[in-house]
């Protein structure tokens, strides 16, 4: 009984009129009292844990409860637990006095005391990893299967829309190359003359140091029409259509609609993917050719303003310094670029199952999954074009 | 204009009283000028037909949507003037179910069914496992539930779940917005069943919204009929027997009624 005791000593007014204890002998005698609900529970928790007697000490627990004004399941809880305590002990423990309103609320709880489960125990540290490498192994096998998986449906597709042209979904395609390529301008325009301009700036600044000012056109014109344009292109596609693409099709699947389409008879690859692929592959090249100008914009105004080179002279050196095939370097790689981002946009969409955290998450690794294929893609042309001296 | 609410007793029975409330979004008025009293303990069935505004009301009480006039009390303190703090300690006093039960996707069960006692309460994990556990036991639902996600339950399993984190903080006021819409015949008897005991347990004044007869019939002590944005009429249910209203008539007498035992008479 000392803990009660030290506890009333040290605590409150109000914690001793809650819960206060004497022994006498054998018995240990607590008179439980004021409001036992759920807004003093935290200061009935430690009184409760204090007053637990120690083993063997008391053979007799009596609870008087006469002076409890209020009881919901936090103080009921409190109570069974003060008796279960009791009763580990070897201690008998018993209610006095229990107001007849609150008989209901004290035997429910009683009846419905559980314990919670063990939470399921922690693997070794190390076999954790390898087991999370592992699953990620698979992860990746799984996913590659499901980009060559769609890569079929949508090539099928393909074919069975241009044998019944008809069947194809033609408003659904515009207004897909609205969205994804008409609306993109504006902000493609933007970043990619941005990005030429800080191009030049660096350029210029490299240069000047051993007065070859003039190859920062170069190194504009051949870096932008062959690597930049597109990739910048296609990194903010990725993030603004493809997670797009991701978002629609995953709510289309948590909401049925998917399976809506399919017992009508309907492929949804040819109703939603085709067109959504097609737009893309319509949309980029476009959109890879507009911003290569505006970085070449933006790299000859930097080269005027801080560099002095003047238009006359910039379009000079252009001509000399780029030929048309490092525009077409640049634009062949467009299509397959959109290709790879609709078709994981749309795998990992598909992929989407019913809560909110998947779809997220779904939209996530789309963006970062078609990013990380657009660079390792980029990369294989750097190889073939290299290859055919192009 | 009818007046269903002054035919009882004191103020201090009252748990919501709800009056002259206007409810408009841009040029619809959905509740124009309801008057509506809820007293404490009762289980009150709120029916009407499909958007006649039963979820605007809830919506409205609980302070989601935002009345354009009118007045709702709530244990006699007013809501619709109520400062931040007045609103968080009527609100630490009730519990809403959702219609689809609204459990945090992120969450377990068990973090789901504490996350009010986290807000609202400072307590130890200890109590708040022992507690959550006991009001899943309370809602029919073993221990072994709590490391579920929600994903992995059974409608009437999240029905269950969510009525227990609703009941999480000991509310006195229960909103339950169609409780038994998607479960089995069977899954809705107990489920009105266990509203019932709970309700005798802690002693909570239920505010539910239904179309279910069976509930309406079976755990309300009063019902209220929404209609023309208006509570046309609020009662037991032979009062709604009696009323001759039409829309109460088919409602109550029509061909779905027909299969509730004792909802019919004389046939």
């Amino acid at each position: 009984m000392e803990a009660a005791e030290a506890h009333r000593a040290e605590g409150s007014l109000t914690e001793h009129d809650l819960l206060s204890g004497r022994t006498s002998g054998e018995r240990l005698q607590l008179t439980a009292s004021g409001e036992w609900t759920a807004d003093n529970a935290a200061v009935l928790d430690r009184l409760v844990t204090a007053t637990a007697p120690a083993e063997g000490a008391v053979s007799k627990v009596d609870i008087d409860m006469r002076r409890v004004e209020k009881l919901d399941t936090y103080g009921a809880w409190l109570v069974e637990r003060l008796i279960q305590g009791a009763t580990e002990k070897g201690a008998q423990a018993r209610l006095i006095g229990l107001p007849e309103r609150f008989g209901v609320i004290v035997r429910t709880v009683h009846q419905n005391a559980d314990e919670l489960p063990p939470a399921p125990e922690r693997t070794n540290l190390f076999i954790f990893a390898l087991a999370t490498i592992g699953r990620n192994m698979v992860e990746v096998g799984k996913s590659i299967a499901l980009i060559a998986q769609m890569f079929g449906a949508v090539t099928m597709a393909f074919v069975r829309a241009v044998m019944h042209p008809t069947t194809f979904r033609w408003t659904s395609l515009v207004n897909q190359i609205d969205l994804v390529g008409w609306r993109a301008v504006p902000i493609i325009l933007l970043i990619t003359f941005l990005i030429g301009a800080i191009l030049a700036q660096q350029g210029i600044f490299h240069f000047r140091r051993f007065g070859a000012d003039i190859f920062v056109v170069d190194m504009v014109g051949i870096l932008v029409l062959r690597e930049v344009g597109v990739l910048i292109v296609c990194v903010m596609v990725a993030g603004r259509s493809g997670s797009a693409y991701t978002a629609e099709l995953g709510s289309m699947k948590m909401r049925e609609e998917i399976d809506a389409l399919q017992i009508m008879g309907l492929d949804p690859v040819s109703i939603l993917v085709l067109p959504r692929i097609i737009a893309l592959i319509v949309a980029v090249p476009m959109l890879t050719f507009l911003g290569s100008m505006a970085a070449m914009y933006g790299g000859g105004l930097v080269a005027y303003l801080y560099g002095g080179i003047s238009p006359e002279v910039f379009l000079q050196r252009l001509r000399e310094a780029i030929s048309v095939d490092h525009f077409i370097v640049g634009m062949v790689k467009a299509p397959f670029m959109a290709l790879i981002i609709g078709i994981v946009a749309c795998v990992e969409g598909l992929q989407v199952e019913g809560s909110a955290e998947s779809l997220g998450m779904k939209t996530t690794s789309a963006v970062v999954k078609s990013i990380f294929l657009v660079m390792v893609l980029d990369g294989v042309f750097a190889m073939f074009f290299a290859a055919i001296n192009l | 204009m009818l007046d269903f609410t002054s035919q009882h007793t004191t103020t201090s029975d009252v748990a919501i009283r709800v009056r002259d409330l206007v409810v408009q979004f841009r040029r619809q008025t959905v509740l124009k000028g309801l008057n509506l009293d809820v007293y404490k303990g009762e289980i009150i069935g709120f029916v009407g037909a499909s958007g006649a505004g039963k979820s605007v009301l809830t919506r409205t009480i609980i302070g989601l949507v935002t009345p354009k006039s009118g007045s709702i009390q709530v244990f006699g303190r007013e809501l619709t003037t109520a400062d931040d703090d007045e609103r968080q300690q009527i609100e630490r006093r009730w519990g809403v179910l959702f219609q689809q039960g609204a459990l945090f996707s992120s969450l377990n069960v068990l973090q789901n069914v504490q996350f009010p006692m986290r807000e609202y309460l400072d307590l130890s994990q200890r109590l708040m496992d022992e507690v959550a556990i006991a009001k899943l036991r309370m809602v029919g639902l073993p221990a072994d539930v709590g490391r579920k996600m929600p994903s992995e339950l059974s409608g009437g399993m999240i029905k269950r779940v969510a009525l227990a984190r609703a009941l999480a903080l000991d509310p006195d006021i229960v909103f339950l917005d169609e409780p038994t819409s998607g479960l089995d015949p069977i899954g809705a008897g107990d489920f009105d069943s266990l509203i019932r005991t709970l309700q005798q347990t802690l002693g909570l004044t239920v505010f539910m919204v239904t179309h279910d007869l069976d509930s309406l019939h079976s755990v309300c002590d009063r019902i209220a009929v929404l209609a023309d944005g208006k509570v046309i009429e609020a009662g037991p249910m032979s009062t709604m027997l009696a009323s001759e209203h039409p829309w109460l008539k088919e409602y109550f007498r029509g061909k779905r009624a027909r299969g509730v035992p004792g909802l019919v008479r004389g046939e």
